[in-house]
């Protein structure tokens, strides 16, 4: 190739880039574990996101510029997580970012935001912490874990009665978190738990564990953390003929814990809490519906996801496309969205928590307990 | 009682899997003195080829579980013993005479490959396959009752069967003869007419075939894998083989033994957040008395 041949290509490269600039779109980041064990939470996020974004897009986009996702993995390792975000920030030219999904994840990238000026809207990152740092930048569109925890001690408490609970957790920070915020609501009623320990993320065997949570004797076992390792557990425990009842939280919302189980009579009867069910928001019907007519079933945290879309267009759209600006005004104005009017506290949590108990069944789906 | 006796039952049948998949560390390392570190990925591998074995047979109308499970052993035994000789095909050979490090990035290598290409062409989900066999022996110890499930007594059998056979081959055969001789000096055994390249590949795919027997038992059981499960336990049988004397065929089993009883006798009768710390102290002690693991022989500088 001639020398002249290859400064033509380059030029052409070069106005090919700068026309992709300059009908620059409004970029959002959608950071999850897009891959990995934890992969069916990051396609939850995706499908709410992206569907979000093409009905925003159908009604005229963001001030009249189109929204652009760049899908952002983390694979739930907060290493990975700094670094796409710093990605994000520096070369994707984010404004704002729809996630992350594990706490762990979500803390540490949500400092490169705040430096890099970026909205961070999460979707599911339930560790109080991540409000707690006082970063004006971050919201949640989730409840917080001392919520969630609140919610399973007092159904522990008041509705299961029980008096040995063993409470386990995955050692990560939102399973720990979780397993502490229960615990210490359960302490607050005055129930000791006979048990406290971790797991290591990763393993399947848990036999030994379940030994011991045999040998204590215990009636609940709580568990903090996902779902791919709460079915393993849970099917060990059934295996070595436990009949504790098993609670865990919004960590293994997902079909996938079944299949990880083996089969469904192994989740039959275990408790979790989550987030109120989409149909208790009627203004999420029309879209529920959308999703179902394309063949997917909206579970878990897809209509957060959603949600955490429609909140970051509307932080942008109402002040210029400036997330710093966006920030601030997000915490005087409610938003109408997909799971109703939503309002943020000056930490940039929701003022109002939904969580309720919801119970698996033998079939493998799960309902909110009445 | 019941509960020590039960925590040995779980140790026992997770340090017999463990043993498995020494072997194939141990067995290439004393033939070629390489850490075959995508071991742990072929394992994975195997997890993959059981489902898509359960899934064919079931398929074609076979519901009796004997036939599956052997079916599925036998299909999945031959695939991955496949896998063995590819990747030493591919990826090793055609370094066998430059320095041990290129060896060794090059099995790192192999282990990226092999987790990205079943991630690619599977998933990046968790996959399950659904319970075959259920039901277990119980029996009352004092106040409680000791119990084994049909599949971890299924996991001792076979691991056993598997580990006895093996050492037949080895110590009995032909086959072993060449194995062995090729292990004690390889230039020799090549003068004296084996080919050494042969015995290799062979190695690889006894030790593939090894950790396809535990993929199948481990799947079976758990019933839950993804494109990563195979690096946790990969680690734990490096360890154990390492444990044991790498090298050693029965130090690697032994190996598996001790790991996974110190585990389970340690979480369950301590604590599970510290059991690895636990174990790993254990083999930092052992490797300070006895350098070269429990039944490894010390290297001797040949000259």
């Amino acid at each position: 190739m001639s020398n002249a041949v290859i400064r033509k290509t380059l030029i052409s490269l070069a106005v090919a880039g700068a026309a992709t600039l300059a009908q620059a779109d409004v970029v959002i980041g959608v950071a999850g574990p897009h891959t990995g064990a934890y992969a069916a939470f990051g396609e939850q996020m995706w499908k709410g996101a992206e569907k979000a974004a093409a009905d925003l897009n159908a009604a005229g986009g963001i001030n009249g510029e189109m929204i652009k996702l760049v899908k952002a993995d983390d694979a739930c390792e907060p290493k990975q997580a700094v670094s796409i975000a710093n990605r994000l920030v520096d070369s994707d030219g984010a404004l704002a970012v729809v996630g992350h999904f594990c706490s762990s994840s979500s803390i540490p990238a949500s400092r490169i935001y705040e430096e890099g000026g970026v909205l961070m809207v999460t979707p599911a990152s339930t560790n109080p912490t991540l409000t707690d740092q006082g970063l004006p930048n971050v919201f949640r569109v989730c409840g917080r874990d001392d919520q969630q925890g609140d919610v399973a001690a007092s159904y522990i408490v008041d509705q299961l009665g029980a008096k040995r609970v063993a409470v386990i957790h995955d050692k990560d920070t939102y399973g720990k978190g979780l397993a502490d915020a229960t615990k210490a609501t359960l302490n607050a009623y005055g129930i000791q738990e006979v048990m406290y320990e971790g797991l290591t993320r990763g393993e399947k065997d848990f036999n030994a564990l379940i030994t011991k949570i045999r040998s204590v004797d215990a009636d609940v076992v709580y568990f903090g953390g996902l779902h791919s390792e709460a079915g393993p557990l849970v099917r060990q425990l059934r295996e070595q003929g436990s009949k504790a009842i098993f609670i865990s939280g919004d960590g293994i919302v997902s079909d996938e814990f079944v299949s990880v189980a083996g089969s469904p009579e192994y989740v039959d009867g275990v408790l979790m809490t989550f987030g109120a069910p989409p149909s208790s928001y009627p203004s999420g019907k029309k879209v529920i519906g959308e999703f179902r007519a394309a063949g997917y079933e909206p579970e878990g945290y897809t209509l957060y996801s959603y949600t955490a879309m429609q909140i970051v267009a509307a932080a942008l759209g109402n002040n210029d496309l400036d997330p710093i600006k966006g920030a601030e005004w997000l915490q005087s104005n409610s938003i109408n969205t997909v799971m109703g009017k939503k309002d943020f506290d000056e930490k940039g949590d929701l003022t109002v928590s939904d969580y309720v108990m919801y119970q698996w069944n033998a079939q493998g789906k799960y309902n909110q307990v009445n | 009682m019941d509960i020590v006796l039960q925590q040995l039952v779980n140790g026992l049948t997770l340090g017999s899997v463990y043993g498995l998949i020494a072997i194939g560390y141990t067995m290439v390392y004393g033939i070629i003195g390489m850490i075959n570190f995508a071991h742990g990925d072929v394992y994975m591998v195997s997890a993959y080829i059981t489902a898509i074995a359960i899934a064919l047979l079931t398929f074609f109308g076979i519901e009796s579980f004997p036939i599956i499970i052997i079916g599925t052993l036998f299909l999945t035994v031959a695939v991955t013993g496949a896998y063995g000789w590819v990747i030493e095909r591919v990826a090793y050979r055609p370094l066998r005479n430059s320095s041990r490090l290129s060896v060794l990035i090059s099995a790192i290598g192999m282990s990226l490959i092999l987790q990205n290409y079943v991630q690619l062409s599977q998933g990046a989900n968790q996959q399950g396959v659904p319970t075959l066999l259920t039901g277990a022996i119980r029996f009352s110890v004092g106040d409680g009752f000791v119990q084994i499930t049909y599949m971890k007594l299924l996991i001792l059998l076979i691991s056993l069967l598997g580990m006895g056979v093996l050492t037949y081959v080895i110590q009995k055969t032909k086959l072993g003869r060449m194995c062995r001789a090729t292990q004690q000096d390889r230039k020799m055994a090549s003068i004296l007419g084996i080919d050494t390249d042969k015995v290799i590949s062979t190695v690889f795919v006894i030790g593939a075939m090894m950790a396809a027997l535990a993929g199948v038992l481990i799947t079976l059981d758990y019933g839950a894998f993804d494109f990563y499960v195979g690096f946790i336990i990969g680690i734990k049988a490096f360890t154990a083989a390492v444990l044991g004397g790498i090298g050693s065929l029965p130090g690697a089993m032994l190996g598996g033994l001790i790991l996974g009883l110190s585990e389970a006798l340690f979480a369950g009768l301590i604590s599970s957040d510290y059991k690895d710390v636990f174990s790993f102290s254990l083999l930092v002690l052992i490797l300070i008395i006895r350098p070269s693991g429990l039944l490894g022989k010390p290297e001797v500088e040949k000259v």
